[in-house]
């Protein structure tokens, strides 16, 4: 009898999920819709609002074309224009944007992984501290919260004639994404075979060679979480843009920020916020691809 | 084994680079906390605790502490379990589930102040939005922006937004990372979803969830560029958090010595409370336990 007690309890459970299922399948996908709709309506609002004019504002808010409103393309046509003729001029923030995310991503990923290899793969010593604590320094710098290191900043870069310059930004930024690329990629090359460096060494490599030969290859798909996280953060780095740059260096946040302030119309700043995320987007779907395969599981496992 | 000679070639590099970019300018800032440095004043001399003295006195400091505090609680308490929910529904195989976790990691990657401003236009009081959606269940407009209590809200519905796909994805990859034979013991001594859920997903989940929250903790406690473009701190001073506040102090009153004790005192009871954060929910989710990698 007692054999039995399990069998019939999961044929019980079995019976009562089939209706349970249903009902549990039809609430989750009514919350997946729902938050998707949440997600994205910031999104369709700034599209809509991009093709207004004044009438499709000023009555309230509106948001189907044609229907509510008549479209223009003047929102997007002032991201070209000058600032004379009423326009923001989008590109050369965005050049500038470019050039100090790509340079910033760089130079701390290369710095980043071979920190992060030698820390996979030597013993470091200095007194009582070893390899785990080295690389807890290196990802406890994110703590520190922009603000805090925004007056040295400032007066360094003064004192070096670095303010409000491309590369003043570079370095900043450099600092900002070392310790993601550490903590991404320690991981990555953990889980490596350390026989795949002596096979190598045995070919005739050395240990440089080693590293940028056999094993960062095998190490594409952390490279790729690391590089987009890199360009994410830097692009979207917002404070050290603000007070650290001015005049001469304009990067894309503080271009739109400041247009927010200046009672450029919506449209304009719509179509401006639009264009300023949109490879960030592109970025989301290509990192959906690797972090979704578990990629991070390890390394938040800390 | 490899040649441990070229260890240092390896790691150098980067730990100088850190030092010289992050370390020096922390001592720096140090050194400038006990200078009287300001706009009339712009010179390193030396005035003792004066400053910290003024700082443990200034009511706004701590004001802004509270609410930075209080908002980053709302924040990752709603990140986590809406994060956490959205990950559990996408974690077994769906019909779409591509779909949708492409479409809930796309926030936490956009420009946090790129879309506060868009978010502005989305509370605007009588052109935006969400007083209009808000209307079409018959509750009136809110004023989102020039109220405390509302645009407090606002500020924590742009995190929230933003956020919970942060913790949404970690806490996927965690789940996705979860071996598969507890699960099958689980259903031979027939247990429910539920109880599945509390004794094997949970427990398992546990220092997945600890490193989500650190995380996140860390990251929205530098909580400002929202605020910037959103509220300018205000109505009042109802929504600003410290690094706003030492954004104004320091960088546009100019008062650098001041700011430079206030954030030293920032920083440090930030590290001691995440430090005391940590240790004890590790001890309370996980128990005694060493860290997993060797």
């Amino acid at each position: 009898m007692s054999t039995l007690e399990p069998v019939r309890e999961r044929v019980r459970g079995v019976a009562m999920t089939g209706l349970r299922a249903d009902l549990y399948r039809v609430l989750k996908y009514a919350a997946l819709i729902a938050w998707a709709i949440f997600v994205v309506a910031p999104f369709l609002w700034a599209l809509s609002t991009s093709f207004k004019s004044d009438p499709g504002v000023v009555g309230g808010a509106t948001y189907i074309p044609f229907l509510e409103y008549e479209p223009t393309v003047d929102g997007w046509t002032a991201l070209f224009r000058d600032t004379s003729s009423g326009g923001i001029s989008m590109q050369g923030p965005y050049l500038s944007s470019l050039v100090v995310s790509l340079i910033s991503t760089a130079i701390a990923l290369f710095l980043g992984t071979l920190a992060a290899y030698g820390l996979s793969r030597f013993t470091f010593r200095a007194g009582p501290l070893g390899n785990n604590d080295i690389t807890f320094f290196f990802i406890s710098q994110r703590i520190m919260p922009p603000a805090v290191l925004a007056i040295p900043y400032f007066l360094l870069l003064r004192f070096t004639g670095l303010l409000d310059t491309h590369l003043g930004l570079i370095l900043v930024y450099v600092a900002m994404l070392l310790p993601i690329v550490v903590w991404v990629m320690v991981d990555f090359f953990n889980t490596v075979p350390i026989e795949l460096d002596e096979a190598a060494l045995i070919d005739g490599c050395n240990p440089i060679q080693a590293f940028y030969r056999i094993i960062l290859p095998n190490c594409a798909p952390g490279m790729v979480v690391a590089t987009l996280l890199c360009i994410i953060f830097s692009w979207s780095d917002f404070f050290f843009a603000l007070t650290l740059t001015f005049a001469k260096v304009q990067l894309l946040p503080p271009t739109i920020v400041i247009l927010n302030s200046n009672k450029v119309p919506w449209w304009s700043l719509s179509a401006s916020a639009l264009v300023s995320v949109l490879p960030l987007v592109i970025i989301a779907f290509v990192l959906e691809r690797y972090l979704a395969r578990g990629t991070l599981a390890g390394v938040i496992r800390e | 084994m490899l040649d441990s000679r070229y260890k240092h070639i390896f790691l150098l590099p980067a730990l100088l680079a850190l030092v010289a970019i992050i370390i020096f300018p922390l001592i720096y800032t140090v050194r400038l906390s006990l200078s009287g440095w300001d706009v009339n004043f712009p010179e390193l001399d030396y005035i003792g605790w004066d400053n910290y003295a003024r700082a443990i006195a200034d009511g706004r400091f701590w004001d802004s502490m509270g609410t930075l505090y209080l908002m980053v609680l709302f924040c990752v308490v709603f990140e986590y379990l809406l994060g956490f929910a959205l990950a559990l529904m996408l974690w077994k195989e769906v019909t779409a589930g591509r779909f949708f976790r492409v479409l809930f990691i796309v926030p936490m990657c956009v420009t946090p102040v790129v879309m506060a401003v868009v978010w502005r236009t989305i509370f605007h009081e009588t052109l935006g939005p969400m007083n209009d959606v808000l209307g079409w269940f018959g509750i009136p407009a809110v004023p989102w922006l020039s109220k405390s209590g509302p645009a407090f809200a606002a500020v924590i519905i742009i995190d929230v937004w933003q956020w919970t796909s942060f913790m949404f994805i970690l806490l996927l990859a965690g789940l996705m990372s979860l071996p598969r034979e507890p699960y099958e013991a689980a259903q031979i001594d027939g247990a429910g979803p539920i109880r599945t859920f509390v004794h094997v997903t949970f427990p398992l989940m546990a220092p997945i969830t600890l490193g989500a929250l650190i995380i996140r903790l860390i990251e929205s406690s530098k909580l400002m560029e929202t605020i910037y473009a959103l509220t300018s701190g205000g109505p009042g001073s109802s929504t600003e958090t410290t690094s706003y506040l030492l954004y104004i102090r320091g960088l546009r009153e100019f008062q650098i010595g001041y700011t430079a004790s206030l954030s030293i005192i920032y920083l440090a009871i930030m590290i001691i409370a995440l430090t005391i954060f940590a240790r004890s929910m590790s001890r309370l989710m996980i128990g005694r336990q060493g860290p997993v990698r060797a």
